[in-house]
C-alpha cells in the first residue's frame, strides 16, 4: 500500500529541497497539482527549477512560487499568461528554458523509460537546435534532445486507489502521466481515493509503480478561459 | 474584394478531406471549424483529445475539459482523450494530417516564423513547432501583409524560425499560394483579387 498522506503538506515531508528539479503536471491551469504547489510556497524551498508546460498565472499554479521568488528556473513551452513571470525573466532574476510542448512532453516520458536522450525532428533549423548534436536518418536531419530524470514529480488526477493507480479526467490528464513518469519520488493529489477494487484494471491511465504518495483534498480547479456558445433558438 | 477572416476560413476549409485529423491553431485557424460542413473531420486539441467539439453551453463549462487555447470546449460521441506524450507521438508521428496555422513570416522555401518577435514580450513557441515539424501537410492562414502594409510572403524570414522548409500551402486575403521548388505558385486569386495586385503585394519569387 502507498502512504497516504492528511495534507498536502505532510505528503511533501522529507522530499522537498533547496534548488531541486520539480516536474509538475498541468496544462495551463487544467489538471495542476495545486495543493502541493501551494504546499511548497508554505514550505518556503527555495531555488527550484521546475519542468512544466506553464507557469500559472500571477496568483494561482506556479505563479504564486514566482511571486516568493522560490523559483530559479522554469523548463517551459509557454509562459504567456503570466506578468510576473514576464517581470523576473526581464529583469534578469528568473531563467527560462524554452522547449517545444512535444519535445518537454517526450524528454519527462524519456526520462521516466531510463532513455538518456532521443532524436527528433522538431525544431531543426531553429534557435532550439543551437548547440544540440545532428544526426541524420534516411535523409533527414533529427536534434539529440535529453530525457529529464527529476528529483520529485507532483501531479494531479481524478481518483487514485490504495496502491497508487491513478485516473486522470478528460483534458486533465495532459501532463501529468509522463511528468509522474520521470521522478525519483511522485506525490500525487487526487480528489477521491477510492477503496482497492473499485477502479476497472483496463481504465487505470498511470499504474500505481510510478506513484509514491498520495493525498486527497478539494480543488478550486479554475477556468483560465471561460467561452460558451448561445442556445440555439429554433 | 480580398477575402475577409471567414472568407480565408471558408477557404481553408475546402483543403480538408473526409477522413482526416487535423490540427487548428488560434486565431482565423479556429474558425475553420464552422465551414467543414458534412465532411467527417477530426479535430485534434494537442493538450490531449482527439473529436474536439463546440463551446460549452452556458452553466455546462468543466475546469477539466479545455482546448489548447486554454477555452472550456465540449466532447463529442467520437472523443478521446490521451496524455501530452502520446499527443505529440501522433503529431511527430505523423498521424495528423493537416496543421492549419496563422504566421507573422512565410518564405518563399517554405521556412515558417510563428512564435517569436526579438526584443518583445516573448512567450513561448507552445506546441508550433512540433506540429510544423511532424504533420503531413502545413497550411498557413494569414493575412498577405502586415499592419505597415508590408509583404508577409518574403524572400527569407527576418524573425526567429518556427520550422525550416515546412509550409506546403499559403491562404491570404488576397489568394492561394504554393510552395513548390524556386518559390511560390499562385493557386488562385481572391474574387476581384488581379494576379499583378497579388504580385504586387509581395515580395517573395513569385514562378
Amino acid at each position: 500500500m502507498k502512504k497516504i498522506y492528511d495534507t498536502a503538506s505532510s505528503a511533501l515531508d522529507g522530499v522537498l529541497q533547496d534548488g531541486m528539479l520539480i516536474a509538475a503536471g498541468g496544462f495551463g491551469l487544467c489538471g495542476i497539482p495545486e495543493l502541493l504547489l501551494q504546499a511548497i510556497k508554505d514550505a518556503g524551498t527555495k531555488d527550484l527549477t521546475f519542468a512544466s508546460n506553464n507557469a500559472g498565472v500571477d496568483d494561482f499554479g506556479i505563479g504564486i512560487l514566482l511571486q516568493t521568488r522560490q523559483v530559479k528556473k522554469m523548463i517551459s513551452s509557454y509562459v504567456g499568461e503570466n506578468a510576473e513571470f514576464m517581470r523576473q525573466y526581464l529583469s534578469g532574476e528568473l531563467e527560462l528554458e524554452f522547449n517545444p510542448q512535444g519535445t518537454l512532453a517526450e524528454r519527462m516520458r524519456a526520462g521516466g523509460c531510463g532513455i538518456p536522450g532521443f532524436y527528433t525532428k522538431t525544431g531543426v533549423g531553429t534557435v532550439i537546435a543551437e548547440g544540440k548534436e545532428h544526426k541524420d536518418f534516411d535523409g533527414e536531419t533529427y536534434i539529440l534532445e535529453r530525457g529529464i530524470f527529476a528529483d520529485l514529480s507532483i501531479v494531479k488526477a481524478w481518483k487514485a486507489d490504495e496502491t497508487g493507480n491513478l485516473v486522470f479526467r478528460k483534458t486533465a490528464r495532459n501532463f501529468n502521466p509522463p511528468a509522474a513518469m520521470c521522478g525519483k519520488v511522485c506525490v500525487a493529489e487526487v480528489e477521491e481515493i477510492v477503496p482497492l477494487g473499485s477502479l476497472d484494471p483496463d481504465t487505470i491511465h498511470l499504474p500505481g509503480i510510478y506513484v509514491h504518495r498520495l493525498v486527497q483534498g478539494t480543488h478550486e480547479k479554475r477556468i483560465e478561459q471561460r467561452t460558451v456558445r448561445q442556445k440555439e433558438t429554433a | 474584394m480580398p477575402w475577409d477572416r471567414n472568407q480565408m476560413a471558408a477557404r481553408a476549409a475546402e483543403e480538408l478531406e473526409d477522413g482526416m485529423y487535423v490540427n487548428l491553431g488560434i486565431g482565423i485557424p479556429t474558425l475553420v471549424a464552422n465551414y467543414v460542413g458534412d465532411k467527417d473531420i477530426t479535430l485534434q486539441s494537442e493538450n490531449g483529445m482527439l473529436g474536439m467539439g463546440p463551446f460549452p453551453l452556458e452553466g455546462e463549462e468543466d475546469a477539466d475539459l479545455i482546448n489548447a487555447g486554454k477555452q472550456t470546449i465540449t466532447e463529442l460521441r467520437r472523443t478521446s482523450y490521451f496524455d501530452s506524450a502520446t499527443s505529440f507521438g501522433m503529431i511527430r508521428g505523423g498521424k495528423i494530417a493537416a496543421a492549419i496555422l496563422g504566421a507573422m513570416e512565410v518564405a518563399e522555401n517554405g521556412d515558417l516564423a510563428n512564435w517569436m518577435i526579438p526584443g518583445k514580450l516573448v512567450k513561448g513557441m507552445g506546441g508550433a513547432m512540433d506540429l510544423v515539424a511532424g504533420v503531413g501537410r502545413v497550411i498557413v492562414v494569414m493575412d498577405h501583409t502586415n499592419k505597415h502594409g508590408e509583404s508577409k510572403l518574403l524572400k527569407e524570414c527576418t524573425l526567429p524560425l518556427t520550422g525550416q522548409g515546412v509550409v506546403d500551402r499559403i491562404i491570404t486575403n488576397l489568394g492561394v499560394l504554393d510552395v513548390v521548388e524556386g518559390g511560390l505558385k499562385i493557386v488562385e486569386t481572391a474574387e476581384g483579387v488581379t494576379e499583378a495586385e497579388l504580385r504586387d503585394a509581395t515580395e517573395a519569387t513569385i514562378v
